[in-house]
């Protein structure tokens, strides 16, 4: 019996607005809400609604046998419940059927395992509980930002109380073996990695709708007999949600394929769904996986160079983090609210100067004209930030001498 | 006395310094009881009218008689304007120009609208006349000499601003047998970075200087490299500073958000303003005060360059870029900002020390600028060290007495540098060259 591990990403930023040199000090608005409210609205309207209720459909027509995972961000949840609160309590119908598992990962879809272990356990706790409180459930299995993985960082994660992490099925560490088996993190042998089988997840991702590619167009019957041809315990076809209706539009006929697609696979009969925690647990580990330097899913690299790669995102990283302590004092939930939506890893997406083979994905998701732009806006509004920070902390020491004295 | 002076367009629609160079020295020559006949290109959009048109003094555009240019009536009475349809520019190079011509034919954009990046974008390109600058540079020499023609007898001089026009004042001396003034305000070697000039640029200017009577240098620096690098004999060659008019109306003071003190470089980000050298001492300084910001004002070809080296410093949380700034926002960063820094490789003159002066801002200028031959209240630095540059910020910074000095006598500096002084000097020089040609 072969599993297929159906695994979507749901990630919506924070976006800056233009914030000028000139602001810094007076204006301590840093979010483009019009901006913000008007990409969460048509994002909900072509791709979560229409989506989640086909889901919705297939689980209930398929009686169990289809399952799905998802993975919601902090920010993106925020933004539901700012701006299309429908699209929260759809995914809440999905919680209820109980065929839909919903992963943990960093609160504001931070590069904070990245940064250091502290930073990451706070941004997963505080993820893991508004997850319990939306939907319900505490989540046992894990998917760090972009999948971006090493050794140390499934480490931090089981020492967590995670059992499942997700991961990028990357070549240049899979070398000879198949990601379409279980395997366990080289440190911490109770955890088990599942791995993304890029190919298969790239041609709904990617390649769906392109006419110029040889196996256009494809059908929920031909991607069935790929997945039963496929060698292998377990498909993991990981991919953004935004796949549907929005990267791929509604007219590529991407909702028919879906719909199409529960019963063409289990059609071959060999072939059952299952969420990430039901698959990792349905196999026995085939190995042990080493990855000692961070790999993830993001451009022909599968490194962190998108985010971490050139000279302007890693003094905006190390300025950011600096502030961490002075911000942890404060114990003020609006200074947390900035902290947290500044720690987005899409703002360092930004400012990537790779424009080779994945310029194109780079620029589709990039609101600045430049790198250096995106760079510029975030350190004026990350100076602003720091002003208001060591403002707040001489107040609370001063506060604390008053009453002391008193 | 009565000069025909081939000159550049006026405030408000300028596209650098010369425009506002020559709108200060004819109100001071009009002062100085010399009558002025000012010629100017002015694209008049579409038509194609390949003659000249004079325009006489009575019917003079609004913008140029009264409304701009408040209370002074009696002193623009003197002054007659002529413009001729040519879409020259001042500071154009022959690539520019071709680049203005090329994005014409291919785009149809026609008028002559200033964009707000003058850096990317001085004016859109109207693209009629000449096929290519030189050739309207030619162009415009023709009709300079028609103007001459036709103006016989009403001048005793020709005075003529920056290479473009010297083909024109070579042309109008021709015809009128009267002496020539030209005016350098920026040589070759000022606009590139190495000794790779534009020879046919090189060639006019050349060319002008050598037929000029008298030849005026904002500065010394420009003075000398008249003399060794045109080889022009030493005594044609007459420094004259520029000096600075400012609005009588003062903006009330921005409101500051930061309580930092602010180190400001305002400018071009190119090679020949220095601006890697005020990046460097700002890494100097910032290891030592941690209450200061540096902002890079303006835009250019290096400045992605720069935000990388901020970056790679580890100072972008204190090092601010603003991009290109227009209008009301350079005073305003002027009004923002504590000191101000220009740290020019190359600068024939450098007026904007001046106006950070005037908004009482303690200047650090290089030596290798025309402005600090004028200047006693300034901190003159040589451009390429860093290190001399750091301790002058960080003196202003941490000695308030210091920096109150500079503020204060620089402010009477700069008011004392009047037009009415430097015209009388190029009246002066008017006078020698038409009594040198009459002996």
């Amino acid at each position: 019996m072969k599993t297929v591990c159906l695994y979507f990403q749901v990630h919506q930023p924070w976006r800056l607005k233009v914030y000028r040199f000139f602001n810094i000090g007076k204006d301590h608005n840093y979010l483009d809400d019009f901006t913000n409210r008007a990409i969460m609205q048509k994002v909900a309207r072509q791709c979560y609604l229409p989506m989640n209720a086909l889901l919705l459909k297939l689980i209930k027509e398929n009686k169990g046998a289809f399952k799905c995972s998802f993975s919601i961000t902090g920010s993106a949840v925020e933004q539901f419940r700012a701006y299309a609160p429908e699209v929260l309590d759809s995914f809440r119908a999905l919680a209820e059927t109980g065929c839909v598992e919903f992963l943990a990962e960093t609160y504001s879809h931070s590069l904070a395992a990245l940064s250091s272990k502290e930073d990451f356990v706070e941004q997963v706790k505080l993820h893991s509980k508004m997850i319990k409180e939306e939907f319900s459930k505490k989540p046992v299995a894990f998917r760090n930002t972009e999948l971006i993985y090493s050794d140390a960082i499934g480490e931090m994660v089981s020492e967590l109380g995670f059992k499942t992490i997700l991961a990028e099925g990357a070549k240049h560490i899979m070398g000879w073996k198949s990601p379409n088996y279980i395997y366990t993190n080289s440190i911490d042998n109770r955890l088990r990695v599942l791995l993304r089988n890029y190919k298969l997840s790239d041609d709904i991702a990617f390649r769906f709708s392109n006419q110029g590619w040889d196996q256009y167009p494809l059908t929920a019957d031909k991607f069935a007999q790929w997945i039963s041809d496929e060698n292998g315990e377990v498909v993991n076809l990981f991919m953004d949600y935004e796949t549907f209706g929005e990267h791929q539009k509604a007219t590529t006929g991407i909702f028919d394929f879906v719909k199409a697609l529960p019963k063409a696979i289990l059609k071959q009969g060999d072939v059952q769904f299952a969420t990430v925690s039901e698959a990792a647990k349905a196999y026995q580990p085939v190995g042990v996986l080493h990855c000692p330097h961070a790999m993830s899913w993001a451009d022909e690299e599968r490194d962190v160079t998108a985010w971490l790669g050139n000279e302007l995102q890693n003094e905006a990283f190390s300025k950011l983090y600096a502030l961490k302590d002075k911000v942890k004092a404060l114990k003020n939930a609006d200074f947390e609210y900035v902290w947290n939506f500044m720690q987005t890893s899409d703002h360092f997406y930004y400012m990537a100067t790779k424009w080779l083979s994945d310029g194109d994905v780079h620029s589709y998701f990039n609101p600045y004209g430049s790198s250096y732009e995106a760079f510029i806006n975030y350190m004026n509004v990350l100076s602003d930030f720091e002003i208001e920070v060591d403002k707040a902390l001489a107040a609370k020491k001063s506060r604390k001498k008053e009453t002391a004295t008193a | 006395m009565r000069v025909l002076m081939f000159g550049w367009e006026f405030p408000p629609h300028i596209a650098g310094g010369l425009g506002t160079a020559c709108y200060g020295m004819t109100r001071g020559l009009a002062r100085n009881d010399v009558e002025v006949i000012f010629v100017m290109p002015k694209a008049s959009g579409d038509e194609d009218e390949r003659f000249v048109k004079v325009v006489n003094a009575s019917d003079v555009e609004a913008r140029y008689s009264n409304s701009t240019i408040e209370g002074a009536d009696d002193i623009m009475r003197k002054i007659s304007f002529i413009h001729i349809d040519s879409n020259m520019v001042p500071y154009i190079s022959p690539e520019e120009w071709d680049t203005y011509r090329e994005e014409y034919e291919r785009t149809g954009k026609k008028f002559w609208e200033r964009e707000g990046d003058s850096w990317t974008q001085r004016y859109t390109f109207s693209g009629k006349y000449g096929a290519n600058l030189m050739e309207e540079v030619a162009r415009y020499a023709v009709v300079a000499a028609e103007v001459a023609r036709q103006l016989e007898g009403q001048f005793d001089v020709i005075h003529a601003h920056d290479w473009l026009t010297y083909f024109a004042g070579i042309a109008a001396k021709r015809v009128s047998g009267k002496p020539l003034v030209v005016h350098m305000h920026a040589t070759s070697f000022d606009r590139s970075s190495s000794d790779n000039i534009d020879t046919r640029v090189y060639e006019i200017e050349r060319a002008g200087m050598a037929a000029a009577d008298r030849v005026i240098a904002v500065s010394n620096l420009t003075r000398n490299i008249v003399i060794e690098k045109y080889n022009i004999p030493a005594e044609k060659v007459v420094t004259v500073h520029n000096a600075v008019r400012f609005a009588e109306k003062e903006n009330e003071l921005p409101e500051r958000g930061v309580d930092d003190k602010i180190i400001t470089f305002l400018g071009r980000i190119t090679f020949q303003k220095g601006p890697d050298y005020f990046v460097e001492a700002a890494a100097k300084v910032l290891k030592r005060v941690p209450n200061v910001r540096f902002v890079m004002a303006g835009s250019g070809d290096m400045m992605n360059h720069v935000i990388r080296r901020v970056a790679r410093l580890g100072i972008a949380d204190r090092f601010h870029f603003t991009g290109f700034l227009k209008g009301d926002d350079v005073h305003k960063m002027f009004q923002l900002s504590d000191v101000y820094i220009m740290p020019s490789v190359s600068e024939p003159f450098g007026i904007s020390p001046l106006e950070a002066m005037r908004a009482n801002v303690p200047s650090i200028i290089s030596k290798q600028s025309g402005v600090a031959e004028v200047l006693d209240y300034a901190v003159k630095v040589d451009y390429w060290d860093v290190d001399a540059m750091a301790d002058a910020i960080y003196g202003f910074v941490k000695y308030p007495a210091l920096a109150k000095m500079f503020s204060e006598k620089g402010l009477e500096e700069v008011t004392g540098l009047k037009w009415n002084n430097a015209a009388a000097k190029i009246k002066a020089v008017y006078e020698d060259a038409i009594n040198e040609l009459a002996k």
